[in-house]
Order: structure tokens, then C-alpha cells, then sequence
């Protein structure tokens, strides 16, 4: 049974909304990659839908290299106790961009973070967007990605030059924690070190 | 004397140096004293990362409990440890960390590599795993296993305990740092990619570039 929300859904955004499919119970809804924000900021704040809580953004890439990338968001409605899965298509041939979702849940920081580093898809409006599970001057691609080799593109002693020569401290320090907000307001400096990709200390 | 020296003599692969300190009836007590003390008070810093950590409490804990082979104290400060246990696998972004863990700690030290992934990579043959620490730090004892069983654990204990006791001041390479040289890397990179070579059923992955 699809979601009863499918109807407002099409109602709100029309050709937007492009397929709706229910696979093992759950509706899966495709939506463009231009009307995406919009349809996920009415499907969080629209009275009777009320998305209020963001389980997970994650992405899917197919075997088949025609298909196009696919960003996943899947949301649940605490209050009404409903769930429902966002999908955004992304053609390969074209930049991998979609837009943020940051100002709607906070909790996609991280999770945007998490596609980002692994997918290489870009999140236009992110706060802060940089690698989080591996280091900042990681240099070999976007590990999940198909066209990524296992072991990766480097042979595993440059693999092992890299890391030795990575700086623990940059992942770790106590900017880390305040840095998203407060980077407008930090010297030019410090700014052009974290561009780099170091992290530095604190004074 | 007229004796060889026992740390030196069997090392062809080395360039031999006379050492300045010949083996006697004074150093081989000392020897004897200084190993006896050190092997039975090793103060372990465990670096636990996976799985193997857990089998590590449980070595630590009290049915094993790893105090009767003198490692009593667990010491989290690298500054106050002998030996430091990698239990568990290592992921690149850890690699600088136990390094720096490593050259933190003062000598004499020793490192056990326990488990299959801190000795090899284990099953985890990819992008984001050093393929055996012994790419990063030096390694004295491998405790295969995924997860070694505490008796395991402790068996490798004991070897290096009984390593220790062999060790003697008249060996000249023995207290040397062995630091990450100009290169980036603390082994040659011929070597790092010898020691990550592929096993198993992973030799029908092929790296792109």
C-alpha cells in the first residue's frame, strides 16, 4: 500500500514527483533533483505529513553504469508513526550536485558529510563540507563508488606514506567541534590552513 | 675473551660491528637481572580496535587475568608502558596515531601484534586497512587468531617474555629506534608492498593504476 501521502504529494508538485513504487511494504518516491528540497521541506513541515525526523541520507550506485546515482532519504514521522523513502536520480554525466538539507534537519550534517566522502556527490548550501571517515588530504577518489578499485588507486606503500604523513591531531583537535559556525570569523590564515586541509591547534 | 658474541654472531643479513662491550660473567648477571625484572613486569598499552580487544579484556579480566605474568597495571599512557598490544585491525587513518603511540613510548619496548587483521589485514584486503602493523611499527611477537583465544594471547606473552630474557646489553642494535625515515616510511617500499601482498582468494582483485 503506498503512503497516504502520495496523493498530497502529487497534488503539491505535479510532474516533480516522476515514480512511486512500493518495494517490500515501504513507498520509495522519486523526485527531481531540482524540486528535491522543496518536496522534502513540505513533506517535513505540511500538516498531516509532519517528516519530522531524518532517519538517514545515504546513496546507491547500480553495476549498471547507465543507471544514474541515486541520493536516499528516508524519513519517519515520530508523531504519526509513518515512514516514507525520498529518492533523487543523478545522471553520471552531469555534475553530482543536489541541495542540502542541513537547514531543514541538522542531523544531515554528518550524514551529507558521509555521501560526500564516499560518493563524491556534492551538497549545495552544506555548512561545512569536507571528508569524515577518511582524512581530509585523502587523494585516491570516493571509495564507494563502482569505478573504485578495491584496493584502492595508490600502491599500498604510497597508501602507507600518505597515512604516516597525515596529521592525527587535524582530525581530533578542539576546533573541530565549533569550527562549521565560527569559520567566517576565523583569520584569513587559519582559513587558508583549513582549506588545505590542516587542522592546526588551538593557541 | 675468545667468545663470540651470541646477539651479534648469527645476523648475516646485518654488517657486523665489534661491540664495544664483549659478553662476561658481569654482563650476562646483569643481563640476567635486568631481563628477569623486565620480562616479569612488562606494562602493556592496549591499542584495542576491534574484536581482538574484547578477547584482550577478557585475558585482562579475572579468569586469565594477565597480572600473574607481571601486567598488572594496564598503562593508557604510552609515556608509562613496555609493551604495547595492537588488538585489533588497523585502519589507515590509525596508522599515525599508533605510530606517534609508538615513538611516545620510552625504551626498552616491545610490541605484540595480536589477531590475524593487526598481523596481515586479515579478511580486510582493501583500501582503508594497513595490510599488518609490522608496516608501521616494529613487531617482536605475531598471536595469530580472529579473535586468538586468551590462552592465545598469553602463549604470545610468554614467547616474548622468554625473548626478553635473551636479550643481552651487549647487543649494540638492540635499544635502536627504529624511526619513519626521510622517505615517509619505516621499511623500505619495496618491502611494505612485499609484506601486502595479496592472499588467499583476494589474488583475483586487481589494482587499476
Amino acid at each position: 500500500m503506498t503512503s497516504p501521502s502520495i496523493p498530497g504529494l502529487r497534488a503539491e508538485f505535479g510532474p516533480a514527483v516522476e515514480r512511486v513504487l512500493v518495494s517490500c511494504g515501504d513507498t520509495i518516491v522519486y523526485v527531481t533533483r531540482d524540486r528535491s528540497h522543496d518536496v522534502l521541506a513540505w513533506l517535513k513541515d505540511a500538516p498531516g505529513h509532519q517528516f519530522n525526523y531524518l532517519t538517514d541520507v545515504t546513496a546507491v550506485e547500480y553495476r549498471d553504469s547507465e543507471l544514474p546515482l541515486e541520493v536516499v532519504y528516508q524519513l519517519r514521522s515520530l508523531s504519526r508513526k509513518a515512514d516514507i523513502r525520498v529518492k533523487v536520480a543523478l545522471d553520471k554525466r552531469a555534475p553530482l550536485q543536489v541541495r542540502s538539507v542541513v537547514d531543514l534537519w541538522r542531523g544531515a550534517d554528518w550524514l551529507e558529510r558521509e555521501v560526500y566522502d564516499l560518493f563524491g556527490i556534492t551538497f549545495t548550501g552544506h555548512p561545512d563540507l569536507r571528508r569524515i571517515l577518511m582524512w581530509e588530504t585523502y587523494a585516491e577518489g570516493y571509495p564507494l563508488r563502482k569505478d573504485f578499485p578495491l584496493r584502492g588507486h595508490f600502491s599500498r606503500a604510497e597508501q602507507t606514506r600518505q597515512a604516516l604523513a597525515a596529521n592525527p591531531e587535524a582530525h581530533y583537535s578542539l576546533e573541530e567541534l565549533s569550527i562549521a559556525e565560527a569559520f567566517d570569523e576565523l583569520p584569513p590564515d587559519m582559513r587558508q590552513r583549513l582549506a588545505r586541509g590542516e587542522r592546526g591547534y588551538l593557541k | 675473551m675468545g667468545l663470540s658474541n651470541p646477539a651479534t654472531e648469527n645476523r648475516a643479513d646485518e654488517v657486523t660491528t665489534v661491540s664495544s662491550i664483549s659478553p662476561n660473567w658481569v654482563t650476562t648477571r646483569l643481563d640476567f637481572l635486568t631481563n628477569w625484572a623486565r620480562a616479569n613486569s612488562l606494562w602493556p598499552m592496549p591499542f584495542g580496535t576491534a574484536c581482538c580487544a574484547i578477547e584482550y579484556m577478557a585475558t585482562a579480566a579475572s579468569r586469565f587475568d594477565i597480572a600473574r605474568f607481571g601486567m598488572e597495571r594496564q598503562s593508557f599512557s604510552p609515556r608509562q608502558a613496555d609493551v604495547l598490544i595492537c588488538a585489533g585491525r588497523l585502519p589507515f587513518k590509525l596508522a599515525p596515531v599508533i605510530r606517534r603511540i609508538w615513538d611516545q613510548m620510552p625504551q626498552p619496548k616491545w610490541s605484540i601484534s595480536m589477531g590475524a587483521c593487526a598481523s596481515s589485514g586479515g579478511i580486510f584486503d582493501n583500501y582503508s586497512m594497513v595490510q599488518g602493523i609490522d608496516t608501521i611499527i616494529p613487531v617482536d611477537v605475531y598471536v595469530p587468531g580472529c579473535p586468538p583465544r586468551p590462552e592465545g594471547l598469553m602463549y604470545g606473552i610468554m614467547l616474548l617474555q622468554k625473548k626478553i630474557k635473551g636479550e643481552t646489553i651487549a647487543d649494540d642494535m638492540l635499544r635502536e629506534e627504529k624511526l619513519v625515515g626521510p622517505s615517509g616510511l619505516f621499511l623500505p617500499a619495496e618491502r611494505v608492498d612485499e609484506l601486502s601482498e595479496p592472499f588467499g582468494n583476494s589474488v583475483h582483485q586487481t589494482r587499476s593504476a
